[in-house]
């Protein structure tokens, strides 16, 4: 179960819902389930950078959750 | 249009172009004689990376036109190393990691020998002064002024 | 990783492979190249900051002899709908695409609206004076505040501002909101006992890199294309280049120059699609480069700001609430670092409650690009400014303050998740410590401190490692070298196979010759492509271990690695004498072949990096003029590779801060037009006008990466414009809120406090 949070970039696609639990072993499971309850959210989901506790990556999909996982949804970020 | 025979020395060997009038010594230095060690920053005149010596006297080559540099001697960054290797100036910019993306870098160590040449123990005021012609973006200039500074202490030689 | 490892190489400070020809003017730059039958190209940019663009008539300068290609926005493709440019500069590439080339508009002045191509620059000029173009004048919006006013003329009649919790159906000039908040804010503000409130202002800067941006084209009948030029991010440059003119990666090879700098701003595609183009009308090569009044009025700059900050404290100086509002100036079209900013701004400090409010603006001015830690070191200024004036109205020291409030691994951060491993409080008990925080001051001179923060990338790298017949190793991988990251490179090779750094060059292959890899930018380089060189390295071990088995006719498990050397398991064979890599190499072609191996990874895991800088200035109070007397940045590194090269950085980003905090500025007329588009007038440091500038490397390991790396270049240009601005305070006993603190702004407060 993957604790998920968005920041504000996402809440127009998610109905304003910031906060729920997803049942997924990685990040691949978790955004087929999101996708699946924010049908308008998939393109901005994948453009997120995520939050796995607390370490960003840019891109995460194989990323494995542990049960407790917090999972953040982020804005991408330009770096110079 | 009508173009310019110059004969001038570069680096103690003799070389003879021609130039449109209203041609600079960088460009004839970089486009015709293909020496892009000289580099461009600015063509006005407000960045030093196009240093030169023209007969010793430090001048941005982006500033002084080609057909004037007759008869003159011309240093250029090719000119600095010897047959022995490098430049004293160039081994102890290597030595302070005084260079980051190394553009500036021509410019500055022409504008030092020009420096030592005429104050071979400069204190820091006067180096940073000599030197506020080139502007390096990279470093912050702690690194810079550090080399010249052990260059002047080698050149000074055991007190 | 164990604090205590003893590295041979990691933290030492040896002369860079690439040095010598960078000292004696052999290094080929942008501009450095030259082709065999190559012609100038040359771009016509707008004179007006906003028009629509009537008509264009190339056909005078078409018909001059010597002119050889002529193209407008007709010429390209579609500007693309959909997709962002990947990597590190923001934005999506069909606005990308019209920044390159304006299409039916002209958005800021210096807008390319053309370009040609021509035998030599003088009849390019001549070329470029005869195109005719028929604009509609339109009322430029250069004010951030008056561009987000309703009512305001639009940049784009298209722009709906995004991340709205109701969709808009109103055309506006705000292209994105962000807002971000946690608990309760009006509670933390009750229990503060002292609030302090502050609003700032800083305008457009330029990344100031002294190379301005420069390529060459050659384009064959097949349309097959070679581009040679500067920038941070060849395969990035390569991927827009092909999606702006719609072309197929793979007929697209772009080799990478050295590169004069770049801090960000060549992430940023300008010359290289025009070139392209330029090139397979005239059927020559094209060399294209800017002048750098051109790099001035049409590339760089970063966003102008104005922030609003709300921060409420107990006496005992917890922070109880804090609020943020900033707008960021995008420029001609969207992309600005408001994000991070917004994301930055609280980042120091455990916070409770807090709210912020982020917007990001079109106005009619070049669209900004990249610059250092973008977004942070504006929103942070703010920030930095408020929690001194707290320390002040706490009488608090500002350090302890700081310390008292600082995050910590597990803080939840105000960007969201709880941080990692990180060096804040390492960092500010090294400045509270450091004998510059406590040395007596000149009289009438002040001491500011402040905090920087940058994440610090991951993203895609490539490596490969080859072993040459005689022991040596060449490493290549695909990012340019800005800063000395092929000596980290060969520093980290060497340390992982045992083998002495002169040994070991590091080549920057083209985007034919080695695989993938995002920019030089993000301060990703020695972190990820250093991970990528040091998993290739390990696998050489692997193959070595394995050689030396079939060498000895043991099993591999029997063969150790140790300082470069393969040495049978100690009391098994000892009889057997150790294999160097030399030793291996040599016998390569009896044991399997060359040795090569390769990694290719995105890296997961770069190290949040924080930053305490202490600047002393002293006020000249007759013309307000402001000298730098000492300045010390302390910064969490993670692990320093190469030494000296990480100071460089501390220093470089500080000198950046300083120009931006006391001088540099986009001054515009009230017809969009820059003023001061040149360096003379963009007045950015000289060696005279800064101390020595003292560093301190803190080293809080990132467990994530094989070293320990955090990455070091973006995070040190943050912290110095609050603290360039609380030394004013503190000199003064006048806070200035807005930036730059030139003489004349200085000036004026002296005077306004002196009515």
């Amino acid at each position: 179960m993957a604790h998920v949070v968005f920041l504000s970039h996402l809440l127009a696609v998610t109905d304003g819902e910031a906060e729920l639990d997803v049942p997924a072993r990685n990040v691949r499971e978790l955004l087929a389930a999101l996708e699946q309850r924010f049908p308008d959210a998939g393109e901005e989901l994948r453009r997120s950078a995520i939050a796995i506790d607390g370490l960003i990556c840019h891109d995460a999909f194989l990323e494995t959750l542990g049960p407790d996982s917090e999972v953040y949804f982020m804005p991408q970020i330009a770096g110079g | 249009m009508n173009k310019i025979q110059v004969i001038t020395s570069i680096n103690h060997e003799e070389v003879e172009f021609l130039c449109e009038p209203q041609e600079t010594l960088l460009d004839v230095l970089r486009d015709t004689l293909g020496r892009t060690g000289t580099k461009e920053g600015c063509a006005t005149g407000d960045c030093g990376a196009c240093s030169v010596l023209v007969d010793d006297r430090l001048v941005c080559s982006c500033l002084v036109l080609a057909a004037e540099t007759g008869g003159r001697e011309i240093t250029t960054i090719e000119g600095i190393a010897t047959e022995e290797g490098l430049h004293p100036i160039q081994q102890k910019f290597l030595d302070h990691a005084a260079l980051q993306c190394g553009v500036c870098t021509p410019g500055l160590i022409i504008a030092t020998k020009s420096l030592l040449d005429r104050h071979p123990d400069p204190d820091e005021t006067t180096i940073r002064y000599w030197l506020a012609g080139n502007l390096c973006r990279c470093t912050g200039y702690d690194k810079i002024v550090r080399a010249v500074q052990d260059v002047a202490r080698d050149l000074a030689g055991p007190a | 990783m164990s604090e205590s490892i003893d590295y041979k190489l990691v933290g030492t400070s040896p002369v860079r492979p690439d040095g010598v020809d960078k000292v004696t003017g052999r290094a080929q730059y942008g501009a450095d190249l030259n082709l065999p039958n190559q012609i100038h190209g040359k771009v016509l940019r707008s004179p007006h900051a906003h028009a629509r663009i009537k008509r264009i008539d190339t056909s005078r300068a078409t018909a001059m002899p010597g002119v050889y290609a002529v193209i407008t926005g007709e010429d390209f493709p579609p500007p693309p709908e959909h997709g962002d440019v990947g990597g590190e500069a923001g934005g999506s590439i069909g606005d990308h695409a019209r920044n390159i080339m304006a299409r039916d508009k002209a958005l800021y002045h210096g807008h390319a609206v053309a370009a040609v191509a021509a035998r030599s620059l003088r009849i390019a000029d001549e070329a470029l004076a005869a195109i005719e173009v028929e604009y509609e004048v339109l009322e430029p919006v250069l004010d951030l505040d008056a561009a987000m006013a309703p009512g305001a003329p639009l940049l784009d009649e298209n722009c709906f501002t995004k991340n709205l919790p109701e969709k808009s159906d109103k055309p506006s000039n705000i292209a994105e909101v962000m807002l971000l908040s946690r608990g309760d804010v009006d509670k933390g503000f009750e229990e503060a006992d002292v609030i302090v409130e502050g609003e700032y202002r800083i305008p457009m800067a330029h990344q100031g890199y002294i190379e301005p941006h420069a390529c060459i084209a050659n384009t064959n009948e097949a349309g097959q294309s070679t581009v040679w030029c500067c920038t941070q991010a060849h395969f990035d440059f390569r991927a827009i280049t092909a999606k702006v003119l719609n072309m197929n990666v793979a007929d697209l090879k772009f080799i990478a120059s050295e590169i004069g700098g770049g801090f960000g701003g060549k992430t940023v595609v300008y010359l290289e699609p025009l070139a392209v183009l330029l090139s397979r009308k005239a059927r020559r090569p094209v060399k294209m480069k800017m002048t750098r009044e051109e790099v001035f009025r049409a590339t760089g700059p970063t966003s102008g700001t104005h922030c609003k900050i709300k921060v409420g404290a107990k006496k005992d100086g917890t922070l109880t609430a804090a609020t943020a509002w900033m707008a960021y100036e995008a420029g001609a079209y969207a992309g600005a670092p408001m994000g991070p900013g917004a994301l930055t701004v609280f980042v120091p400090y455990h916070l409770e409650n807090f709210k912020v409010e982020g917007y990001e603006v079109l106005v009619n001015k070049p669209k900004v690009g990249a610059y250092r830690a973008p977004g942070a070191p504006q929103s942070m200024h703010a920030m930095e400014s408020a929690i001194d004036d707290l320390a002040r109205e706490l009488n608090m020291d500002p350090l302890d303050l700081r310390l008292k409030n600082a995050a910590e691994e597990g803080t939840r951060a105000s960007y969201g998740p709880k941080f990692p491993v990180i060096g804040l409080k390492e960092c500010l008990r090294a400045a509270k410590a450091h004998p510059n925080y406590t040395r007596a001051l000149p009289e009438g001179a002040g001491r500011g401190v402040a905090v920087g923060f940058w994440f610090n990338f991951g993203l895609q790298s490539s490596a490969e490692v080859h072993v040459n017949e005689n022991g040596t190793v060449t490493v290549v991988e695909g990012n340019p070298d800005i800063g000395g990251s092929r000596a980290s490179m060969c520093i980290m090779a060497a340390e992982t196979l045992g083998v002495p750094y002169e040994s070991v060059r590091t080549l920057i292959g083209d985007t034919e010759s080695t695989g993938f890899s995002n920019s030089t930018g993000g301060s990703r380089t020695t972190f990820a492509t250093g991970m990528a060189v040091v998993r290739a390295c390990e696998d050489i071990i692997a193959q070595c271990r394995a050689r030396a088995a079939v060498t000895w006719g043991i099993d591999e498990d029997q063969v150790l690695w140790v300082d470069g050397q393969a040495i049978p398991a100690s009391g098994v064979n000892d009889e057997l004498k150790p294999l160097s890599l030399a030793d291996i190499a040599e016998n390569a072609a009896k044991t399997g072949g060359p040795l090569l191996s390769r990694a290719s990874l995105t890296a997961k895991g770069a190290g949040p990096s924080f930053s305490v800088n202490i600047a002393d200035l002293q006020v000249d109070r007759d013309t307000g003029k402001i000298d730098v007397l000492a300045f010390t940045a302390i910064q969490d590194a993670g692990r320093a590779i190469h030494k000296a090269y990480v100071e460089g950085q501390l220093q470089g980003g500080a000198a950046q801060g300083l120009g931006w905090a006391l001088n540099e500025e986009y001054i515009y007329n009230a017809d969009g037009i820059m003023e001061n588009a040149g360096f003379l007038d963009y007045r950015m440091p000289v060696a005279s006008d800064l101390p020595m500038i003292d560093t301190q490397i803190v080293e809080v390991p990132n467990p994530r990466h094989p070293y320990g790396v955090r990455g070091v270049g973006e995070t040190p240009i943050v912290a110095p414009l609050a603290a360039a601005a609380n030394a004013v305070r503190d000199a003064i006993g006048i806070r200035i809120h807005d930036l730059p603190l030139s003489p004349p702004r200085v000036l004026a407060a002296l005077d306004a406090a002196a009515d």
